[in-house]
């Protein structure tokens, strides 16, 4: 199964290259200078911060559609917050930010959790009131670049050693959030949670609580967007971030998360995030018309999920022969089967299924 | 410390779902180092008071002690704790995750920073199978795993957590004989190390050769207790039933007529295979076989919910659509599903509409469905099938289990059916309303319906059935007149592993 999955990322990997390798073959500028090459790296860096976030919570078998205005209202509490107190340290502020953004998503798991109310509707309820919240606070009010400190801003461009710094911090962010669910007890829950919630309860497993840790950290890291946000747009106004929730759920399929939970891994989503963005950043260097943007994407989105449902019938359909081949002693369904059952149990199961299916 | 405190001690514990009393008394006292058994019908209530010792359910009365200390536990993870571990009869795995992390869920072994150590995870897995003497991978998906094999799985999880009392409910329905006795083998072990093991199985044989002590329950109550040296498995039966079997299975005699329905190479990949079999008008055919043997998936395919690779479905002599219920229901055939909280009733709507609800397409006038046909058709089938609701626009789901069923047979027979399929048409249902569907099944037969029952209780099958074809592993395995249908032979042909000589012969018919 591991290898499936690895399969799986590698394929949006290679999918990204190609697309990288034909602008540029294209338009040498789209890889092959300073600008080209930082923004490669800088556009996809929020996106991949809020589907590293997504995707946990997808995992557990829900959603979360109001990222998009946690979002805005964490941009615009940034930049408030320097207005207020211009010699806060940038620390502090992104902490305040991301704690605000954890807060916003505890309310949204608190709601699944114990209102037992499908993810999907309570989201897109919260997904209004935050928006609504940050419009009745900002008004037509808008944070530009002379309110916030330099150093914050220079960090939205700045550079490590040719990597963004944004780059960076949503670097560290997938490698924690992977690192957590690939290797404690609390990460595989979320994946048990997600393929059977039935089954999770029948073991004591602690569902509200890996609910509400799902979707608190979805929220905080949709804060730290909100910072990152702020730090690489210089303004921010009541409608930042909007619509973004679509994007990132759509990043995340796209990157093999299944949307019924249970499967798929943070570096796909992460994967998925930036072979989005880059397409639609390729398309008119390659001079694809603006409707045929468009249209790629929700094709990609539409392919994710086909793609999913072929894996997973083509697996379950094998691992069924696999036992039907199994018992002793009946006889051979099909013509394809070799006579006398020449290959039981131990031998590869790989690839022979191939001529069968 | 002889003379302890018993491990676990039940008393006088109830429960009930709605209207229904699942567990009226619940008594069991299982003492450290022996293994209990647990025998009664189906619907006795061995599976809820299971569940209450597991945590699952919370009971509303009684005494639940163990080692003497009274526990009330508050879910699954709690009795957990305690150190309960049960196998239940539906193995609850998770299909995404590995056989080794479904396992270890929730208590994987750590290493360092307590981050999950793989290694000494999957090596303690593999431990386990060996003990247990299967061949396993432990890094493949639990998706796709037989119930046999997800057996294995929770029983390893039972095991590895140490438990001091370990329930197993009837962990042996889906082993083969082999798997069987390696089971014995860890259980023998538990008890000598101490533990107590109480084991629910309908087969008294096993019973015999594994357990110290039987507990009978009948009708959720707790009948007797005895050390199993003491009473002998006629004298369980009839204590396990309790009344006179031609009362409940009252089997009217009547002659078949020609084939109704006939079903020929039915074949699904993973579930069924090559299953052939014919039902005449005015006889009742039993499916018998264990749970997950694939009975109620054939019957799912031939009535078209589900699809099927191969084979034919002929109704009357002309060949039935594939994949089309509709069409299904306009050649004459019905389906009372397994489920009918979930798949047979619209259980927030009134009778009227329940019963009417398939039948509609007569009851309308231009498109338009008139209230006072659906009224007469829903007070006709009501009447004839004793629903006792307080009025028909009661809603369904305020009713209780036995009249649930009526209704929802009532839904079927509205349609005016040449087949009648029922999957489980007892199930959860008290034993007084399941003599009057036993009744009412056996007249529609006389009448001349084609009927074909699914059943997992044997006595019912036995009782009602004309022919039994027995299903193992999605095959037909045999089948058996009513002169022939013993309990014995029917067990034999739906247990894998078991002997199988006298079955291949027909089977292949």
């Amino acid at each position: 199964m591991r290898s499936v999955l690895r399969r799986r990322e590698a394929g949006i990997a290679l999918a990204l290259l190609v697309v990288i390798g034909v602008t540029t073959a294209v338009q040498p500028g789209f890889l092959l200078t300073a600008n080209g090459w930082r923004d490669l790296l800088l556009t996809p860096a929020i996106l991949v911060v809020l589907a590293v976030g997504q995707a946990v919570v997808v995992i557990t078998r829900n959603v979360d559609l109001s990222v998009g205005s946690v979002l805005g209202l964490t941009a615009y509490l940034t930049g408030r917050l320097f207005i207020a107190e211009p010699d806060l340290p940038i620390v502090v502020v992104t902490l305040v930010a991301v704690a605000a953004g954890a807060l916003l998503g505890l309310i949204n798991g608190s709601i699944v959790a114990f209102a037992r109310v499908p993810a999907l509707v309570i989201t897109l309820g919260t997904l209004y009131v935050y928006r609504g919240v940050t419009l009745t606070w900002a008004g037509s009010d808008r944070i530009d670049a002379a309110d916030m400190p330099h150093p914050f801003l220079a960090l939205g461009t700045q550079q490590v050693l040719g990597v963004p710094v944004l780059t960076v911090v949503a670097a560290i962010v997938l490698a924690a959030v992977a690192y957590y669910l690939h290797t404690s007890r609390g990460g595989r829950q979320l994946y048990a949670i997600g393929s059977d919630p039935d089954a999770a309860a029948l073991q004591g497993l602690p569902v509200r609580r890996r609910l509400l840790g799902a979707f608190a950290l979805g929220g905080a890291l949709a804060g730290l967007a909100g910072v990152m946000f702020a730090a690489r747009y210089g303004t921010v106004s009541s409608g930042a971030g909007l619509g973004m929730e679509l994007q990132v759920v759509g990043a995340v399929v796209v990157g093999g998360v299944a949307i019924f939970g249970g499967s798929g891994t943070v570096a796909g989503a992460a994967l998925g995030a930036m072979l989005l963005l880059t397409i639609n950043r390729a398309l008119p260097v390659v001079g694809i018309p603006d409707f045929w943007q468009r249209a790629v994407v929700g094709v990609l989105i539409i392919g994710a999920i086909a793609l999913d449902r072929v894996l997973a019938n083509r697996r379950s359909r094998r691992l069924a022969a696999e036992r039907d081949a199994d018992p002793p002693a009946t006889s051979p369904p099909g013509g394809a089967a070799p006579p006398g059952g020449a290959a039981p149990p131990g031998a590869g199961p790989n690839d022979r299924e191939e001529a069968t299916t | 410390m002889p003379n302890a405190a018993p491990t676990l001690r039940l008393e006088g514990v109830t429960k009930s779902f709605g209207p229904v009393a699942a567990l009226r008394s619940g008594t069991l006292v299982v003492q450290p180092g022996s293994i209990h058994a647990l025998v009664g019908e189906n619907g006795a209530g061995k599976s809820t008071l299971v569940k209450v010792v597991g945590g699952v359910h919370r009971r509303d009365a009684g005494v639940v002690e163990l080692d003497g200390e009274p526990v009330d536990f508050a879910g699954p993870a709690e009795a957990k704790a305690a150190g309960v571990a049960v196998i239940h009869q539906e193995p609850a795995s998770f299909p995404d995750l590995t056989v080794t992390e479904n396992i270890f869920l929730g208590r994987e072994p750590l290493g360092r920073f307590r981050r999950i150590d793989r290694r000494a995870m999957r090596d303690k897995a593999s431990g386990l199978f060996r003990n247990l003497g299967v061949d396993l991978d432990p890094d493949r998906p639990a998706e796709g795993l037989s119930i046999a094999d997800q057996q294995i799985v929770e029983i390893a999880k039972a095991i590895s957590l140490d438990a001091r009392l370990l329930v197993m409910d009837e962990p042996t329905a889906a082993l083969s004989a082999v798997e069987v006795r390696r089971l014995f083998t860890v259980a023998r072990g538990l008890r000598d190390a101490g533990k107590a093991v109480v084991f629910i199985s309908h087969r008294l044989d096993e019973v015999a050769d594994l357990c110290d002590t039987v507990t009978v329950m009948r009708d959720g109550a707790h009948v007797s207790t005895d050390a199993v040296a003491d009473v002998t498995p006629d004298e369980l039966v009839r204590r396990m039933v309790g009344r006179d079997v031609a009362e409940l299975y009252p089997k009217v005699a009547s002659t078949p007529g020609e084939v109704v329905l006939r079903v020929e190479g039915l074949e699904s990949t993973g579930t069924f295979h090559d299953v052939s079999f014919e039902v005449r008008a005015g006889e009742i055919v039993g499916l018998a076989g264990l749970v997950g043997a694939g009975r109620s998936e054939i019957a799912r395919a031939v009535f078209g919910v589900d699809r099927y690779d191969a084979g034919r479905v002929t109704v009357g002599g002309r060949p039935l659509r594939p994949g089309d219920p509709a069409a299904a229901i306009a050649a004459g055939l019905a389906l009372v599903p397994e489920d009918r909280r979930l798949q047979g009733l619209v259980t927030e709507s009134s009778v009227v509409r329940n019963v009417s609800s398939v039948a509609r397409k007569r009851l309308a006038r231009l498109g338009i469905l008139l209230p006072d046909a659906e009224a007469r058709l829903a007070r006709d089938w009501s009447g004839r099938l004793a629903v006792k609701a307080g009025a028909l626009d009661a809603l369904a789901t305020t009713m209780s289990g036995g009249n649930q069923q009526k209704v929802v047979l009532a839904k079927w027979l509205a349609t005016g059916p040449k087949v009648l399929m029922v999957d489980e048409p007892t199930r959860g249902i008290d034993v007084g309303t399941k003599a009057e569907v036993h009744r009412l099944l056996s007249t529609l037969a006389a009448e001349g319906l084609a009927v074909l029952m699914i059943s997992s209780e044997l006595p019912e099958v036995l009782g009602m059935a004309d022919r039994v074809l027995v299903v193992r592993e999605g095959r037909i395995a045999t089948e058996l007149s009513r002169a022939e249908a013993t309990p014995e032979a029917v067990m034999r042909a739906a247990t894998p592993g078991a002997s199988r000589s006298d079955s291949r012969t027909e089977g292949a018919a």
